[in-house]
């Protein structure tokens, strides 16, 4: 029996053999990834490998050519990102995630404001918009003192912070995270990682994407790394370490190959 | 407004606190307020000219001063302040000070040429106004173009209209003058939109109505934009269009509203000025889009959207009220007006920058 056959439920999100093609280019073939409630779905791979297109299938914004996605293992068609959300799979976009000129608050209810009254009088409910989204950053660890703050007063682990707490929130089951480390330094990454980790403390799936083995290894339970739009491996972490998994990402026999051309252009002094 | 005070009432945060926030100091969130370049200026226009005022009463201080400059206000401010809040969601609206004109004619030439009741003929400009606004609307979302350019092309067509087709329909002349001083509805019309309140002995001429419809349009405009649901989505539109589709705004109908906003103001404006001279002429207005324009920057709204405030394109209407009248009260030559009004604009954009870096100032 394999893990998967043992696990009770079906997994929240899956994909199944998807693929996906831009005319003559095939940019996702055979992929097949699955994530749990209470677990977190690497998804690795260099620039190209297809990881921006198999977000965007999970997504919603596309549909795949071929394969099939299921949600609870029941097979679903997604006819856009808001069908997506409905199911309760949300995105958080590397950079299109928050307004930096917007408030804190109004960031965190955009789209799905908090209103009191009736009629012309239908007014946003500022009390509570504000409490709720002080509470819920909170819950991740972040101490917003004045929701009033401008979302590009914070930093950009902040504002992933805010992005993340915000699909929560408005009942997130599966979180896909584009990249959120990417742009970030050491320190802040190790902010994100910890809220990757509190989703998941949450009971909600994670799907994380990135091309950084150091950021996956420590937060995920199973990796998925894709090379070239094809699935180059899949695993549960007890069966790779994190050196296969650095091997993998550089591309394994490329990287060592590199390493003897660098040494012959510059030798040692 | 209540969005800068509610955080100081805010629970103390949690013992040990999160100590990657800085503290937002008082005087952050002040400088944070669009609306601040604006204030500051008004007050230092108005002390200006109670200054300089060569009158011989010294009648900027008084009744009759205030009646003049806020008068100007309201002609302005009016449009000034949904072409703000049109500028917040992201766009522009050129054809905004034509159309003030042209609303004018249109409602002048229903009442001369169909002898409808002037409340219906206000009906028409409405309508009128709509399909304008539209146009203007539909085109910028859908082909994505600039509305810089959109509404360019629009002014220029309706400013043509104003004078070809008013040649056409109107006997020849560019001037449309009510026919009938008597046509039906007109006295009531002329009451709501053209007349004064508030006459005394100290001010004979009173206060024109239109001053109270610029505070009304003023608070619906505040109230939209900072407690309505509506309002976040003009703020998101211009902020960041793909931020908020991805969270479900739908950007395109904000921006649409917007336009039709910006139109039907217009037609408010041509309606009162109608009512105030019961005439109109062509290439009325024509220019004006650019003293909107000015309000609303002086008044801390970003010409890239996002950002700013009614109460401060308001404000900034005022200011331009105050140079206008103001040169008169000190004597000075008014073809100055044009220098200290793009004196003040240069100004408030600096006031603007400074505004922006610190909204946006990361701490990493």
């Amino acid at each position: 029996m394999t893990a998967t056959e043992v696990e009770a439920r079906p997994p929240l999100l899956e994909a199944r053999d998807v693929c996906k093609y831009f005319g003559n280019v095939n940019a996702l073939e055979d992929v097949s990834l699955a994530v749990h409630a209470g677990e977190v779905t690497c998804v690795l791979g260099d620039n190209g490998a297809g990881k921006s297109t198999l977000i965007k299938l999970l997504s919603g914004v596309f549909t795949p050519d071929s394969g099939q996605l299921l949600i609870d293992g029941e097979t679903v068609e997604l006819s856009g990102p808001r069908a997506a959300r409905h199911h309760g799979i949300s995105t958080v976009f590397q950079d299109l995630a928050t307004v930096p000129l917007m408030s804190i608050w109004r960031n965190f209810f955009l789209g799905s404001e908090p209103t009191r009254g009736r009629g012309p009088f239908q007014r946003l409910d500022l009390k509570r918009a504000k409490g709720i989204t002080r509470e819920e950053l909170l819950k991740m660890g972040i101490d917003v003192r004045d929701p009033n703050q401008t979302v590009g007063t914070l930093s950009g682990g902040e504002r992933q912070a805010v992005a993340i707490s915000r699909a929560v929130y408005f009942g997130a089951r599966v979180l896909i995270l584009d990249e959120p480390t990417s742009a970030l330094g050491v320190k802040q990454s190790g902010i994100v990682l910890r809220y990757v980790l509190q989703a998941r403390e949450r009971g909600i799936g994670v799907i994380f994407i990135t091309h950084n083995p150091h950021h996956a290894y420590p937060v995920g339970d199973r990796f998925v790394i894709l090379n070239r739009g094809r699935l180059m491996h899949s695993a549960p972490k007890a069966e790779i370490s994190r050196e296969d998994l650095v091997q993998m990402m550089a591309g394994g026999a490329e990287l060592e190959e590199l390493a003897h051309e660098l040494e012959n252009i510059a030798p040692a002094p | 407004m209540s969005e800068i005070t509610a955080g100081a009432h805010t629970p103390a945060p949690a013992a040990g606190g999160d100590e990657r926030l800085a503290r937002i100091s008082g005087l952050t969130r002040i400088l944070q307020r669009p609306e601040l370049g604006a204030l500051m200026g008004a007050i230092f226009v108005f002390v200006l000219f109670a200054i300089t005022d060569s009158t011989e009463n010294h009648l900027w201080l008084t009744q009759t001063g205030l009646a003049a400059w806020s008068q100007q206000a309201a002609f302005f401010g009016i449009m000034a302040v949904p072409v703000g809040l049109l500028m917040i969601a992201g766009e522009f609206d050129l054809s905004a000070g034509v159309m003030t004109g042209v609303t004018a004619i249109v409602m002048g030439l229903i009442i001369n040429n169909w002898h409808w009741n002037a409340w219906l003929a206000i009906l028409g400009t409405i309508v009128f106004a709509i399909i304008v606004g539209l146009v203007n609307g539909v085109v910028v979302v859908t082909t994505r173009l600039p509305s810089f350019i959109v509404t360019l092309a629009t002014f220029f067509i309706l400013r043509g209209l104003s004078v070809g087709g008013v040649l056409n329909v109107n006997h020849g002349s560019t001037q449309v003058t009510l026919d009938n001083p008597n046509a039906p509805g007109m006295a009531s019309v002329h009451k709501v939109f053209g007349s004064s309140f508030g006459v005394s002995s100290a001010l004979p001429s009173g206060y024109q109505t239109s001053i109270l419809w610029f505070v009304a349009v003023t608070i619906v405009a505040t109230w939209v934009l900072s407690r309505t649901t509506f309002g976040n989505w003009i703020f998101a539109s211009g902020g960041d269009a793909n931020a908020a589709r991805n969270v479900g705004v739908p950007v395109n109908r904000t921006k649409m509203m917007m336009f039709l906003a910006t139109a039907l103001s217009a037609a408010l404006v041509g309606v009162i000025s109608f009512a105030q001279a019961s005439s109109a002429v062509s290439e009325q207005g024509v220019g004006y889009e650019f003293y909107y324009i000015i309000a609303a920057v002086v008044g801390g709204c970003f010409l890239t959207g996002g950002y700013g405030s009614a109460i401060g394109a308001a404000i900034g209407a005022c200011i331009i009220g105050m140079a206008f009248e103001g040169v008169i009260y000190s004597g000075w030559d008014s073809s100055w007006d044009f220098a200290f009004l793009g004196v003040i604009l240069l100004l408030a954009v600096l006031v603007n920058t400074f505004v922006y870096r610190r909204a946006l100032r990361a701490r990493r």
